[in-house]
């Protein structure tokens, strides 16, 4: 490691000049966001789990039937999946692979962020059509002010890859987009160790006997 | 079904039409203040035309990035609030006064005065103001040429005003929760409440929360990066100990109040079941999130003010701070502290006697640290060179004052005596007792000894001198008489009441709100005699208190640069050396051009779309909620694709501007602590030591 790292996480590296000392109070900040995000998450967290009893499910409809866990495995897959090209992406930008290079592994993050997304769209209308929702009881006021939430993030962090890649075709690989980069995959990850917390105490945790 | 294009939004909502419908005193006084509202508005709106102003206020201030001009932004909004909040206070006692049997308002509106003065007097008069100060004081304290993020804190302003606005707003159109500042749901929720009055509150407080979550990133991340060099963390001021403690606050518990009222709003917009009585609803999930958020929140609001004390009171006495390192662990202990006492909110919801045992006695122990700062600040006083200028007398009042608060803060922390005088009177006499010596004073205090490093001229001591023993005085007869009452069993929140023997006390009280009322007009008499005499009261120099820190080392008013060479610091007190080693006022060796950020008009968009936002979302506008949260979303995008965001200012300015302040400080005579508050104080002072000399450290 050449110079020491500056941040948490990934440095660039000297031989990004500007963009690696650039980077120090900018991704120091966003490490703070994060922290503050995952307060959010817990609180949402424990609510979900005060929730999570036959009072809260007010007779209603239970997490056996409206969830699907195949689907949701396979979410968790391409999610993690997702974090891995993300990784590359990072690499590539490190490495000064190009931005190409950058580019085409930002591309497939974002292909899969979008097709978790749609399967996940794709078991709420399940549950929807269980009776699954939030009006029905605390327990599924609970679960959609948890999950969505998480999926709202990921949204955001697809649009975010969008913005990206266009700010690389525009401006080309300034300082500014670099330490950006670097954020964005803060985020992304983040997201990947949220669901990663989802599937555990929400999907197992509600199938289990 | 409601309207497509205004929603819920009729005639009706408009104050004016309600108070010609139905004109009893209580409705005329709800259109008066709504015209109070409108006429202020537009008389703003003529000045500004009259006197062509729109141009420099834009481009000085609403489009800029300085923190010194967004920080007196900050100031002014929670002068303007505090008028408010301070009126209703007046209103609200004045109703008491009459209310044996009866008095002049009507419940509703009673319970709207008590939750609009609690929302405002924290949210957009406590909050903004220490923002305010913080963002002012903390660069020049930790010698930086701005805060981290100077756009980002340009965001955090527009946020906290959308907050305000929409309070004020809710004056004109529609009406605002009944809730109290808490706004504790089922009673908020839709079955109670259906009108827009707890959206109001929801919206205010997540829009300005996220600023305020914002703020405290950006304060943080100043803090840790952006010390000058040899400003080791323990070289800085206490002030800037305490804004780590806040900063650190507001990260970790703002997000539960922003996640409380989502909930409150998804309860009551899409009929979710987080908080309602029936389908598996827990309101007490509400109330811990509330608090979790809340408790934390009040030490956000004194631990910068101790900050401010811990400033004050050494530059008054001309001595350094008595045990410093103490002052900074008890700081971080009230911090860490502030996180593990939430629940002696309620201590009446029915958890077991073991759980309210271990938080009450955690609210106790924050005892301990507060008693280390008060004994550390006596102790700086003693045989100090004192001086009882007006922030000193705020100082005095907070000695004696906020012991009391504390001390009754101690026995309400016992669950045994809080199930006594739970929902009384002498919960409001409690915390008004911490709220208004401990901070309000601070403030006021910080007001007045840092006013002349903002604008080059000190406040006028004597209506200074008469608004702060007014505000001891008025406290002291508002708020001690509540504390008997509420021993007397007097509930809180009592628009009215039967008991002829409470009748003397709320006379009392009432008094002291008249008196609480002159003391704020002496603070606009004050501001409006200093502006006329700025010519005598100037001191552009920088140091008319003879202070300690970097930040009365430049200019009064700074440039916007703020340092023409940063600093290169040596030790705690930095200034307070460099002036008795002669290295105080020197000519660097070289000047360098410096980068500064460009202006921006972000922060103003944001505001205006996040208060579009907040008012289409209050009366179900969909059309403007989503056309303004779009427009907010792609201006904040459109804005990362500017690469120009810096200018340089030349070195041969720096230098020239630089060169010319150090001659008229050459010139200048110096004055000692004699003639502080002469007209000879132009801001040179005379480095001066009480009579027996400090141990060396």
């Amino acid at each position: 490691m050449s110079g020491g790292n500056l941040h948490p996480g990934l440095n660039l590296g000297d031989h990004h000049g500007k963009a690696h000392s650039g980077a120090e109070a900018v991704v120091f900040g966003f490490w703070i966001f994060l922290m503050s995000d995952v307060v959010i998450f817990g609180l949402v967290f424990a609510s979900y789990l005060t929730a999570a009893n036959p009072m809260g499910m007010a007779g209603g409809t239970g997490p056996a039937e409206a969830f699907d866990l195949g689907s949701v495995f396979a979410q968790t897959v391409i999610l993690l999946a997702s974090s891995l090209t993300f990784g590359f992406a990072t690499l590539a930008l490190r490495h000064e692979d190009g931005r190409r290079a950058i580019a085409r592994w930002l591309a497939v993050s974002l292909f899969l962020g979008l097709g978790f997304l749609t399967l996940e769209m794709r078991d709420f209308a399940h549950m929807i059509e269980v009776g699954a929702v939030p009006q029905r009881s605390g327990y599924w006021s609970a679960f959609w002010g948890l999950v969505p939430l998480h999926g709202l993030h990921l949204a955001a962090g697809c649009l975010w890859i969008v913005v990206m890649l266009a700010q690389m075709a525009t401006l080309g690989l300034v300082p500014a987009v670099k330490t950006r980069l670097l954020r964005l995959g803060l985020f992304w990850h983040c997201l990947d160790l949220i669901w990663v917390a989802v599937f555990s105490i929400v999907y197992l945790g509600g199938l289990m006997p | 079904m409601t309207d497509p294009i205004f929603g819920r939004l009729d005639l009706s909502s408009f104050a004016f039409v309600r108070a010609f419908d139905n004109p009893t005193v209580s409705e005329l006084i709800g259109a008066g203040a709504a015209m109070a509202v409108v006429l202020g508005g537009l008389a703003v709106l003529v000045i500004l035309t009259w006197f062509r102003l729109w141009a420099p206020l834009l481009r000085v201030w609403l489009t800029s990035v300085d923190h010194k001009r967004i920080g007196i932004m900050y100031c002014v909004l929670a002068l303007v609030m505090l008028t408010r909040g301070v009126i209703e206070g007046v209103l609200m006692r004045t109703q008491q006064a009459f209310g044996l049997h009866g008095g002049f308002l009507t419940p509703d509106h009673f319970s709207e005065l008590f939750s609009t003065h609690g929302t405002i007097m924290i949210f957009f008069v406590a909050m903004p103001f220490i923002a305010g100060v913080i963002n002012y004081v903390l660069p020049l304290q930790i010698g930086a040429r701005d805060m981290a993020f100077p756009v980002m804190n340009q965001i955090s302003l527009g946020l906290t005003a959308t907050g305000a606005a929409l309070v004020m707003l809710s004056l004109v159109v529609g009406e605002f929760s009944t809730g109290g500042w808490a706004n504790y749901p089922p009673y908020t929720g839709a079955d109670f409440q259906p009108g827009p009055g707890p959206d109001y509150w929801i919206w205010s407080i997540v829009l300005a929360g996220i600023g305020t979550t914002l703020s405290g990133i950006n304060f943080a991340v100043t803090i840790y990066k952006g010390r000058a060099p040899g400003m080791s963390f323990l070289r800085m001021p206490i002030f800037c100990w305490t804004v780590i403690c806040a900063s650190i606050i507001m990260i970790f518990a703002l997000p539960p109040l922003t996640v409380a009222a989502l909930m409150l709003a998804a309860d009551r917009y899409l009929d979710f079941h987080f908080f309602t009585n029936d389908l598996g609803g827990n309101m007490m999930n509400y109330v811990n999130l509330f608090w979790l958020f809340g408790h934390p929140e009040v030490y956000l609001l004194i631990i910068p003010c101790y900050g401010m004390f811990s400033e004050i009171v050494p530059t008054f006495s001309g001595k350094r701070i008595y045990g410093y390192m103490s002052m900074v662990y008890a700081t971080m202990a009230i911090a860490v502290l502030s996180f593990c006492v939430w629940l002696h909110h309620f201590f009446t919801m029915g958890q077991s006697a073991n759980v309210n045992a271990a938080f009450g006695i955690a609210s106790m122990a924050i005892a301990i640290p507060t008693g280390v700062k008060i004994y550390n600040w006596v102790a700086t006083i003693f045989r100090g060179r004192i001086r009882m200028t007006v922030p000193m007398i705020y100082v005095v009042g907070f000695f004696y004052l906020f012991t009391v608060g504390g001390l009754t803060g101690v026995m309400l922390a016992n669950p045994v005596i809080s199930y006594q005088v739970h929902n009384t009177l002498f919960l409001v006499a409690h915390f008004h007792n911490v709220i208004i010596p401990g901070v309000l004073f601070g403030l006021l205090a910080a007001y007045h000894y840092w006013f002349p490093k903002a604008f080059g001229f000190r406040l006028h001591e004597g209506w200074g001198r008469r608004a702060a023993l007014l505000w001891i005085a008025g406290f002291s007869f508002t708020f001690l008489p509540l504390y008997w009452l509420g021993l007397q069993g007097m509930p809180r929140r009592s628009v009215t009441f039967s008991d002829p023997s409470f009748q003397p006390f709320m006379w009392l009280a009432f008094f002291g709100a008249a008196l609480i009322l002159s003391a704020l007009t002496c603070i606009c008499i004050q501001l409006w005699v200093s502006i006329r005499q700025r010519d005598r009261l100037a001191a552009p120099l920088g140091d008319p208190w003879n202070g300690r820190s970097l930040e009365w080392s430049i200019p009064s008013p700074p440039p916007a640069y703020n340092f023409a060479v940063i600093p290169q610091v040596t030790q705690r007190d930095e200034f307070t050396d460099a002036k008795a080693t002669g290295r105080a006022y020197a000519e660097p060796e070289a000047y360098e051009d410096i980068e500064m950020p460009n202006n921006t008009a972000i922060g103003l968009i944001v505001c205006v779309c996040a208060t579009a936002l907040g008012l289409a979302l209050v009366f179900w506008i969909w059309w403007l909620a989503a056309l303004s949260f779009c427009a907010m979303v792609a201006a904040l995008i459109g804005r990362t694709f500017h690469t120009e965001t810096t200018h340089i200012i030349p070195a041969a300015e720096i230098a020239a501007d630089h060169r010319a302040w150090l001659a008229r400080v050459g010139v200048a005579g110096a004055v000692n602590r004699l003639d502080e508050t002469h007209e000879r104080n132009a801001g040179l002072a005379i480095p001066e030591r009480p009579a027996r000399a400090e141990p060396a450290e």
